[in-house]
């Protein structure tokens, strides 16, 4: 299974994507320059934390028009998994790859923090080597986390099971329902404020995030075989 | 061409707009650039003519203190500066010592207080920015970021603003261009109602063979300008940095620089190619005093001249005039010299990240500073003047009065009746102990996923990809004791800040440091300055943390003087990631040591303030040999792996260490301690080289014999068990309390201040 992390001009956490797979899967992952349109050797895709494009207009405004947002979407189209964090989760929102849209925290400020989060559906690609319902810990670094969906589209993302995480106990950026990460109907594309990427050692504070990159290569693997 | 042609064509290039050399001379337009006569004079006689307006900008910012140390040079010869491990010492962006494995750390700290004090988002981001470029400017890596901060009292709504500006601006800059802001330190007291400090570190690695150095060499090599265009912010910024803060300082907001970390980030990315391709001869940042400083600075180090023409300078307003162009102090901006012919390697990359560049300049041979501007020469400087030969004041000071009338104040006799509960939820809720919670959670800590230690614990921990090492850092500085004895107070800023190092694991190796004081031309603020020099320098003398760079801010007056505020940014070696440690109790049971003497010290305690306000008496003493003990006997223990938990005291004392311990698991403390002191000298004495270890109960008796061993004065004064924190002194019940209730204080103090202004 091989990872590719595309890279934006703006992109701070991308090293930390490809490190996150190579330590925690041992899988290659490729730092992919924004300007190629095809990911079509890679079997999955990372789209990376930051401040793409200085979050300048709006966050992931800039970056949605990027030759490689359309191999991103081609990529999500034939059913690879797409895993969007932070500012990935976002570029995700202004792609149009995941509904709603992100707001400013409720309380104006930038939050760093490790938030505990609850596991809302173990079914997915990315949540397979979590239980039901379980709580967990992740870091989360970021000033628009304030995720937003009109009343119907939040109808739909419970009824359809697409609510990956939840924050449990505080909502650290007053997001709607208290929305941590959703999947597309499909359940191949999630965006999550959280970062997994930080957790995955003891040294870091948490390892809950080690599972939802096991979780992706199960699924693969279950998919095609373990090549 | 003739010299004297070169002299008409400068004379001709005055504009209307502009003084002539004449007008400069006779209605002493010198003093508005902060000149003075004197310095006038010796202008005239290097130029062998009058000045014109540009040169004279030219000079006003080279020799401005915040680039020529004019009043703080002869004290900074007084600091050790030299060790086995130094690589880089003072003079490049920024200091590099060896870490092993053919890797070396480079490190500084640099102030922006007179811009936070106007514009503090901004000025605290552009000071982030700037510090983040003399890093990357040695070649280095940037993997984390760290701060020092005052303010004055939160009970003001302007300081209100102030803090929480200032605090957003550094999170803005550093969150979005992904270096972690892993510790840092804050402060609040009077002093500082009118002038904050706002102080940031930048921390980098880099492999030796890399190291980079702001040079031009060899006639005729091109100088590539980089990054954002030149407008019209922050011109004089470096003098308005040397001036103290009068009542017209709103009026400088135009001097404050605007800060773009997006177009850093692009810079950052793209000079770490250009280093690791090997193509550059030089490299320096445009900070302070802009395209002036970055090229005379480089000229002089290469023993070279150089020959910029302005009209290739990327300018983002029109109708710029020379000096404009060549004071602005616009930000994202590095220069460059590469050899001759390789422009177009260097352009390459530049154009990947989308980054504008130009050939500004060449390098030249004959030592002068030429400027050409619309086919004039506008300025023809020799550039030794600007730098090497730029004026050195010797000042000398005088013992204020203050300091003679603390001999005979005993704070331990007025305060040893204070309730000792009382006491303890008073200091835990001075915003100085209290939580930084509010402040760290701001700053992205954990991006590059290398923080081992986050923010709250006596030091930042930061592991290196592919070694077993780490990185410990912190900063430390103790205003009202270096105000109370500058000397001491210098001494125990290095002490205080190696203690912290040691205590999460790691051997000091070194220091960056930041003089904040008033005014120089104060006989008693030079007194303060030398005396504060000469501490800190025989602390690192004797603790073996040579000083490898730094930075002065002088002239911090607006309605007074500031408390004499030395920063000190250390940088310790974890060897091995077993031996990184927090300040947290770790398991029920483990037994509690007391490392260190107490002594009645309560002369500019956290105590003393809360309770009286006020900071008076002497303030406690360091011994260096005792601290280094200290030190060796500690990570001694820690490389044995026998430490759960080690944190140092300070503001405070034990009381203070003790609560802060418990706080992080919420894990409790039972203490029984006998000493010669009233239980409040006890609980909140801030005598130095003392710390809290926790031990597993297996370990306790070894450990107790090593520490002796090695001459630490070691006393076991209970266990960690439940969750109340209690201790009895000389068999007297004093502190009895849930740690929760100990806890909500500590953490909700600073939160409650600012939701005056703030909805969270």
């Amino acid at each position: 299974m091989r990872f590719a992390v595309p890279v934006f001009p703006g992109s701070n956490c991308d090293q930390d994507c490809a490190k996150a797979v190579r330590e925690v899967l041992e899988r290659p992952a490729d730092l992919v320059w924004y300007t190629e349109d095809s990911l079509d050797n890679y079997d999955a895709i990372i789209l990376p934390g930051g401040f793409s494009y200085g979050d300048y207009l709006r966050t992931g405004a800039l970056a949605r028009f990027s030759p490689v947002m359309e191999a991103v979407a081609e990529a999500a189209e034939k059913g690879k998994l797409v895993l969007g964090i932070c500012n990935g989760f976002q570029v995700l929102l202004e792609a149009g790859l995941l509904p709603g849209a992100m707001r400013v925290n409720d309380h104006l400020q930038f939050r760093c923090s490790i938030q505990t989060l609850q596991v809302e559906n173990n079914s997915l690609p990315f949540t397979a080597c979590y239980k039901q319902g379980e709580i967990i810990r992740l870091p989360i670094a970021h000033g628009e986390g304030n995720y937003y969906c009109d009343d119907q589209t939040l109808q739909e993302l419970e009824d359809r099971g697409q609510i990956a995480f939840r924050y449990h106990g505080e909502n650290p950026n007053g997001s709607v329902a208290g929305i941590a990460g959703i999947v597309n109907r499909r359940g191949n594309v999630l965006g999550l404020m959280p970062h997994p990427e930080r957790a995955i050692h003891d040294w870091m504070g948490s390892r809950d995030g080690a599972r939802l990159f096991r979780s992706m290569l199960q699924y693969w693997e279950g998919m095609y075989g373990a090549a | 061409m003739q010299p004297e042609q070169k002299t008409d064509s400068v004379m001709q290039r005055a504009s209307e707009k502009e003084p002539t050399p004449e007008m400069i001379r006779d209605q002493e337009l010198f003093r508005e650039v902060g000149l003075s006569l004197e310095e006038f004079k010796m202008i005239t006689h290097y130029l062998g003519r009058l000045p014109n307006w540009t040169e004279l900008g030219i000079y006003s910012v080279m020799w401005s203190e915040h680039c020529s140390y004019k009043n703080s040079k002869p004290l900074l010869k007084r600091f050790p500066v030299d060790g086995p491990r130094v690589v880089q010492g003072p003079g490049e962006g920024a200091g590099a010592l060896d870490i092993g494995d053919g890797q070396a750390v480079v490190f500084k700290i640099e102030s922006h207080n007179h811009p936070s004090a106007v514009e503090p988002f901004q000025g605290a981001a552009t000071g982030v920015g700037g510090i983040i470029r003399d890093v990357f400017s040695m070649g280095a890596r940037p993997v984390a970021l760290l701060n020092s901060l005052r303010f004055g009292q939160l009970h003001h709504p302007r300081v209100r603003y102030l803090f929480e500006q200032a605090v957003a601006g550094i999170a803005h800059y550093g969150n979005v261009i992904g270096i972690p802001t892993v510790g840092g330190e804050v402060e609040f007291d009077a002093s500082y109602d009118g002038n904050p400090l706002v102080n940031a570190m930048c921390v980098g690695v880099l492999p030796q063979e890399e190291l980079q150095k702001g040079v031009a060499r060899g006639k005729g090599n091109p100088v590539i300008y980089v990054g954002a265009s030149t407008g019209r912010d922050g011109i004089h910024g470096a003098t308005f940095a040397s001036e103290e803060l009068g009542e017209d300082a709103e009026e400088k907001r135009p001097s404050v620089q605007v800060g773009d970390p997006f177009m850093e980030k692009l810079l950052l990315e793209a000079c770490m190619e250009l280093v690791k391709k090997n193509i550059l001869i030089g490299i320096q940042d445009m900070g302070a005093a802009g395209l002036t400083s970055s090229s005379t600075e480089m000229a002089a180090k290469g023993e070279s001249g150089m020959e910029l023409d302005l009209d290739q300078v990327p300018q983002r307003e029109t109708g710029m005039t020379p000096y404009e162009i060549m004071l602005s102090e616009s930000q994202e901006r590095m220069l460059l010299v590469v050899e001759d012919g390789r422009e177009g390697e260097v352009q390459q990359v530049l154009d990947k990240w989308g980054l504008q560049s130009a050939v500004v300049g060449r390098v030249t041979a004959d030592g002068r500073y030429r400027i050409r501007h619309r086919g004039n020469i506008v300025a023809d400087i020799p550039v030794n003047t600007l730098v090497d030969d730029a004026p050195v004041q010797y000042r000398s000071g005088v013992e204020p009065a203050y300091y003679r009338e603390n001999a005979d104040v005993q704070p331990e006799k007025s305060l040893s009746q204070v309730d000792p509960v009382d006491a303890l939820k008073r200091v835990l809720a001075s915003p100085n102990v209290a939580s930084k919670e509010w402040v760290y959670r701001q700053y992205d800590h954990m991006v590059r996923t290398s923080t081992a230690v986050r923010p709250g614990s006596d030091a930042a921990v930061v592991v290196l990809d592919g070694l077993d090492k780490a990185l410990a850092m912190s900063t430390d500085g103790n205003s009202r004791y270096v105000y109370l004895d500058p000397r001491e107070g210098g001494a125990v800023a290095v002490a205080e800040a190696a203690r912290n190092v040691v205590c999460s694991g790691a051997q000091p190796l070194g220091i960056t440091d930041c003089l904040n004081f008033g005014s120089p031309e104060k006989l008693e603020v030079f007194w303060q300055l030398e005396q504060a020099v000469d501490g800190m320098s025989e602390a690192c003398r004797r603790l073996e943390t040579p000083v490898v760079g730094g930075n002065v801010s002088l002239y911090n007056e607006s309605k007074g003087t500031i408390h004499p505020s030395p920063i000190v940014g250390m940088v310790g070696l974890v060897e091995n990631r077993r031996h990184i440690t927090t300040q947290s109790f770790k398991r029920d049971g483990d037994r509690l040591f007391l490392l260190g003497e107490t002594k009645a010290e309560l002369g500019g305690s956290e105590l003393q303030s809360v309770i009286e306000g006020k900071v008076a008496g002497r303030p406690p003493r360091v011994d260096l040999e005792v601290e280094a003990k200290l030190h060796q006997g500690i990570l001694a223990a820690i490389r044995k792996g026998w430490v759960s938990s080690a944190h140092d005291c300070s503001n405070g004392g034990v009381a203070v260490t003790l609560a802060e311990s418990t706080f992080g698991e919420g894990l409790g403390a039972e203490v029984d301690v006998t000493s010669p002191w009233d239980p409040i000298v006890f609980l909140f004495s801030e005598s130095q080289s003392r710390a809290v270890l926790s031990i597993p109960p297996q370990h306790g008796d070894a450990f107790r014999q090593l520490l002796e061993e090695m001459g630490v004065p070691c006393a076991e004064i209970g266990r960690v068990t439940g969750d109340r924190l209690t201790v009895r002194v000389n068999g007297q019940q004093v502190i009895d309390t849930p740690v929760q209730d100990l806890r909500s204080i500590w953490e909700g103090a600073i939160p409650c201040e600012m939701n005056r202004s703030s909805t969270n």
